[in-house]
């Protein structure tokens, strides 16, 4: 089969493959329909995250057609058309019995603060992705979600991370009827959770970002401010004086460890790895949130640390709630709210790419080339 | 979860504000005291161990399911080996991950030449997107490296 083939960074191709196999009794072998390329999927091509082998294949976000199942499965059949969440998660364990589907303890032998993510580097389990023809779909009775007839396969796709994540951004930042929402990053999963904060309540969500072309894209698709931080002489003040010198109720990093507008930042921790990624937007959001706001953080960071203001989160009496999304928690709600016609994820959806391709299209992602917001791969 | 203290629902005051609401995962989690169980939850069996897969120190064992695809080899196998062998709170973990990474980048271009493949950077690299959509950023990449590359042959000259 052809899938994507990681050589170092910044560099990919597309390989023949083994057929993936069942290795364990709740196996499925799925063959993939569309396949998304992530913002998270940049940090492995950069390099950015320790443990991605040469070889590997990405992709964490992919719908596909049951090919075959393991013997202990009861749900789904050959021939089912599935979406399939980022996350393996085993569905027993303490964590996923809870709804931290995110969080499971049985998916990731070589980490323990993630749990296994298809496509996403030995760090997160080390399962091959969805960039591929066909892919092996561990605990196949947990994850993968039967698509509705009615339901758009362009939609499909983004239910398994963009929108999901974008949505319990938004969740996590606990908003209150009449808040101000402050979104840092215009990326997909930004946009998404500035467009999500409506749904909570809030009265004004602001979106930064230092790309004109996807604020622009943001502001008419989150209907929301957008603002361009390479236009501020420091975004904290900006931030402050757009709410009153009060700070906003919610910020939320839609960034991570890829972000600009700091030269220590990104000096530190792009350039030369001394920490996990550069933490500026982070960093923005600590300081621009209110006195008892929260800080809700999608944004992904790799081990071992960044550098933060961590006095100030104590000083300020700051909230801090983080996770890896549960798509499978979600889905009944982001079923109804996609069905019923008030998200249109496809919206975000700007090039469609065949897998031949795949350099090509990692390559305008990466670039942020011909206004491209998100990329779909088709097999 | 056993405590140890057995009789500690007899210190004074215990459980006397617990106060269910305040719960600041919710609704992300759904608190239903498994916490309480540890990892004593009904497994699913183990996948053979069929590959060599590093396993984290913070675990008692591997996991019922793990990933197979790419199994430690080479001299970034090596490292990778050396780096398991330290938990992920520490540096001795990450740095050496690191550098098995890079490392890894020549393997892979190694086994391509041994396997009678010569790897197309520019195609892997998608430069024909960038060169049909940012002319102007390859031209100064090219330019810069070009004065680099001419800096640097200017010194070597120099010194000889």
């Amino acid at each position: 089969m052809l899938a994507m083939n990681y050589r170092g960074p910044y560099r990919v191709r597309l390989v023949e493959k083994p057929m993936p196999k069942i290795l364990h009794p709740e196996d499925a072998i799925v063959r993939v329909t569309r396949s998304c390329i992530c913002g998270s999927d940049l940090h492995l091509y950069h390099g950015m995250v320790p443990d991605t082998r040469v070889g590997s294949t990405f992709g964490h976000e992919f719908t596909g057609i049951v090919e075959s199942v393991g013997p202990w499965l009861q749900k789904l059949k050959v021939g089912d058309q599935v979406l399939v969440p980022f996350n393996v998660a085993c569905g027993k364990c303490s964590f996923c019995k809870q709804g931290l589907y995110g969080n499971c303890h049985e998916s990731n032998s070589m980490a323990t603060a993630v749990g296994g993510i298809f496509g996403y580097s030995h760090t997160a389990g080390g399962y091959d992705g969805g960039q591929a023809e066909y892919v092996r779909v561990p605990y196949a009775d947990v994850g993968p979600t039967l698509i509705p007839p009615e339901m758009d396969p362009d939609d499909a796709v983004l239910l398994t991370d963009v929108v999901p994540t974008g949505y319990q951004a938004a969740e996590m930042g606990g908003i209150k009827e009449g808040d101000t929402v402050v979104v840092f990053g215009a990326g997909p999963i930004g946009i998404m959770a500035a467009r999500c904060a409506w749904f909570f309540g809030a009265a004004r969500v602001i979106i930064i970002d230092h790309i004109d072309y996807r604020l622009e894209f943001a502001k008419n698709y989150a209907k929301c401010e957008a603002y361009n931080f390479k236009e501020m002489a420091d975004p904290v003040i900006f931030l402050k004086k757009a709410t009153d010198w009060y700070g906003a109720d919610v910020c939320i990093d839609c960034v991570g460890c890829e972000a600009e507008g700091n030269t220590l930042q990104t000096f530190s921790g792009r350039i030369a790895l001394m920490q996990a990624g550069a933490a500026t937007a982070l960093q923005w959001a600590i300081n621009s949130v209110k006195k008892g706001g929260i800080v809700s953080i999608v944004g992904v960071y790799g081990p071992p640390f960044n550098l933060l203001a961590i006095g100030n989160v104590v000083n300020k009496g700051i909230t801090i709630r983080a996770n890896q999304s549960a798509p499978k928690r979600l889905m009944p709600k982001l079923f109804d709210h996609v069905l019923s016609g008030r998200l249109d994820p496809k919206g975000l959806i700007t090039h469609r790419v065949p897998l031949k391709d795949v350099s090509d299209a990692y390559r305008l992602f990466s670039s942020k080339l011909d206004n491209c917001i998100k990329t779909v791969l088709i097999p | 979860m056993k405590s140890i203290n057995k009789n500690y629902k007899n210190i004074p005051g215990w459980g006397l504000d617990i106060d269910p609401e305040n719960e600041p995962t919710y609704p992300i989690k759904n608190y239903t005291g498994d916490d309480h169980n540890r990892i004593n939850y009904e497994r699913s069996p183990q996948q053979p161990l069929t590959i060599e897969i590093l396993l984290s120190t913070e675990r008692p064992g591997p996991t019922a399911v793990f990933g197979t695809s790419v199994p430690p080899s080479g001299l970034s196998g090596a490292i990778r080996r050396y780096a398991f062998k330290h938990s992920e709170d520490r540096y001795r973990h990450w740095i050496p991950l690191i550098l098995a990474d890079r490392i890894n980048v020549f393997e892979g271009l190694i086994d391509d030449i041994k396997n009678g493949h010569l790897p197309n950077l520019i195609k892997e690299r998608g430069l024909a997107v960038e060169w049909k959509h940012n002319r102007a950023a390859v031209l100064k990449k090219a330019v810069f490296a070009a004065l680099v590359g001419a800096a640097l042959w200017a010194s070597c000259k120099k010194r000889k």
